[in-house]
């Protein structure tokens, strides 16, 4: 029971560490200590955060790499900027909060129905063909969203996939995006679902469906000869995964008054991808930090000006390599285990 | 120590089929019964016409030369690859069509010859995962903490350290598997498949890389398994001492086929099966 203990208060810490940056944001957000630029980064640090956790769980947990992560997030975003204008049009639903998190939960819902769909035919793939459907899936979803036209008119709301000439009023307009969205996501929500994404995913690991999507990344074929469906757990893995994309793609929907479809090209998915990488893959922790120090850097580097991705970049190659340095690794570890000693001494005595 | 008795007191009532490894059974259906069951790889006959019988608690062993196929036996038998022809019954039961988690679920468990286990996890996850069967509870309930969840958890933690103490090894239940020495993995990984409540276990080279003490072990530890849990076993191995000290009925295999089965005795005395290991006798030598 030792080893549950230790996971246990493992999971305290990450919780711990979002609980307190969120009390330090709120209070310098309070004063007025924070800048206008990092203000409106709140919410992306929260949806990228999402992001980061989710993929990790697909990349790290269940062991397959997915290229088309942000095709997950335009579903969400785009499912819960429709149901947000349909509630508030249709329904005078005036409570941003309640509109919010339906919003989310059909963003979620939609993306987890297009998981289960694309999961159907790349769950039977492997390692880089897996990869390269993958990439595919989330450049047609994008395509597909650049030809989507949404209107409301009166109770009567329009979806349309080929025709612009929509009655009522246009949110959604084809490659043009959608315009004139109500800005309901705020910082708290963002904080609540960060919490959301945490307890699902650390609790998911450390469960029996966990432990089996772990046996079918370890070794597919001992999982197969001790009775676990592989096919089933990945494909667990990687519609929760879509899920939590999808609530996070509602919430950075909401965020904006405008979103067009061709922001979550591929380049979302490989930053995605990176915070991940860079956090450690399978760590959940790390990836938060991860998703947190990226999405602040650029913001922080904007004194650089022209060399501002040149100097991101470079910052990445450094992290690379200090993780990767035996002498840094060894430092960390004898630091650690030093720790682990004196507190053993401690007990003893 | 006390040594077990080896051969102990199974009961030995012959049954009539052609395809039984030794003419013994317990009255009911065997456990396993292959018949005519063959694969080919592109023309290649890998396996030819296997034909065989295992009782319920019977000790089976399956030797024959490097390269003789018997390693594709067990992966017919437990449905990794797919019989070109013939079939394997499991407790009377026709696996045609199967993929190797029904058959797992039908009673049927196995080691491997190059340990596979999940070696970045701990030991008692990897009993855990053996478990995966027994101790049942969904998604929701394992995301959400529901009751159910911490009960069967507890139920789950028993099971596996139940499991670990046969071979004495609660002790090592937090560390990695993969730090674990090598004849810890072999035992680990024999603990996970008797974790899946299997009717039927399959050891491939349980003695590979042993010392003659850990062999001698691991034979009463076989023993002592087949009478705990009541259940079949079948062992492939290279070390004669083990096949011949233990294993009731001998089938061996040369070039994907049977060329002789019985008892060790005449197996040992078995003309062809020397052949096979040694060569031809010399004429006139």
């Amino acid at each position: 029971m030792k080893q549950s203990k230790k996971r246990f208060l493992n999971n305290l810490i990450t919780y711990g560490m979002v609980v307190i940056a969120f009390i330090i944001c709120q209070v310098m957000v309070q004063n007025g200590s924070m800048s206008r630029s990092f203000k409106g980064q709140l919410v992306p640090i929260c949806v990228y955060i999402v992001m980061a956790v989710s993929l990790n769980l697909t990349v790290g947990i269940s062991g397959e790499l997915s290229l088309g992560h942000a095709g997950f997030m335009s579903i969400g975003a785009f499912s819960g900027i429709v149901a947000s204008t349909w509630l508030l049009n249709s329904f005078n639903m005036e409570n941003t909060v309640v509109r919010l998190i339906l919003s989310m939960v059909f963003g979620g819902v939609m993306a987890g129905v297009a998981g289960v769909l694309i999961g159907i035919p790349v769950l039977r793939l492997r390692g880089d063909y897996l990869a390269i459907v993958t990439l595919a899936f989330g450049e047609i979803i994008r395509n597909v969203l650049n030809c989507l036209y949404f209107s409301v008119d009166g109770r009567k709301i329009y979806v349309s996939f080929n025709d612009p000439d929509l009655p009522g009023k246009i949110f959604v307009n084809g490659p043009a995006g959608a315009t004139g969205i109500a800005k309901i996501a705020t910082f708290t929500m963002g904080f609540v679902l960060v919490l959301f994404a945490l307890f699902v995913v650390l609790n998911l690991i450390n469960s029996r469906t966990g432990r089996a999507i772990m046996a079918t990344r370890d070794n597919r074929i001992a999982a197969e000869s001790v009775g676990i469906a592989v096919t089933k757990y990945k494909m667990i893995a990687f519609v929760v995964a879509a899920v939590l994309a999808g609530m996070a793609g509602a919430l950075y929907g909401l965020n904006a008054s405008t979103t067009v479809a061709s922001k979550f090209k591929f380049d979302t998915s490989i930053l995605v991808l990176v915070f991940v990488v860079l956090g450690g893959i399978g760590n959940i922790r790390g990836s938060v930090i991860a998703a947190t120090l990226l999405t602040v850097l650029p913001e922080m580097l904007r004194a650089f000006a022209d060399y501002r991705m040149l100097v991101y970049a470079v910052v990445l190659i450094l992290v690379m390599l200090a993780t990767n340095n035996p002498f840094l690794k060894n430092l960390a570890n004898s630091i650690f285990h030093r720790e682990k000693q004196q507190k053993k001494e401690g007990e003893a005595a | 120590m006390t040594q077990l008795k080896r051969k102990s007191n199974t009961k030995m009532v012959p049954v009539p089929s052609e395809s039984i490894v030794p003419e013994r059974d317990i009255n009911k259906s065997p456990v396993l019964e292959a018949r005519h069951l063959g694969i080919e790889f592109g023309g290649l006959k890998a396996v030819e016409d296997f034909n065989l019988t295992i009782g319920k608690t019977e000790i089976a062993g399956l030797i024959g030369p490097n390269g003789a196929g018997k390693t594709t036996v067990f992966n017919l038998l437990t449905k990794v690859y797919q019989p070109t022809t013939g079939t394997v019954l499991i407790n009377g039961r026709d696996t045609a069509g199967m993929n190797t988690v029904q058959a797992n679920k039908l009673g049927i468990a196995r080691t491997f010859q190059n340990i596979r286990l999940f070696s970045q996890m701990s030991v008692e996850d990897n009993v855990r995962i053996g478990l995966h069967n027994q101790v049942k509870y969904g998604m929701f309930t394992g995301i959400f903490r529901l009751p159910a969840f911490w009960k069967q958890e507890r139920v789950q933690h028993e099971k596996a350290m139940d499991l670990l103490s046969i071979f004495d090894m609660q002790d090592m239940a937090e560390m990695k598997a993969g730090s674990l020495p090598y004849g810890a993995q072999r035992r680990l990984e024999i603990v996970r498949a008797l974790a899946t409540n299997p009717s039927l276990l399959l050891l491939d080279e349980p003695a590979a890389g042993m010392n003659p003490h850990e062999t001698e072990e691991l034979m009463d530890n076989i023993i002592k398994i087949r009478d705990k849990f009541q259940i079949a076993v079948m062992l492939i191995e290279h070390d004669m001492n083990l096949v011949m000290g233990i294993c009731e009925g001998i089938c061996v295999l040369n070039y994907g086929k049977v060329i002789a089965k019985g008892t060790a005795e005449e197996i040992q005395q078995n003309p062809v099966v020397i052949e096979a290991y040694l060569g031809k006798q010399k004429e006139g030598a």
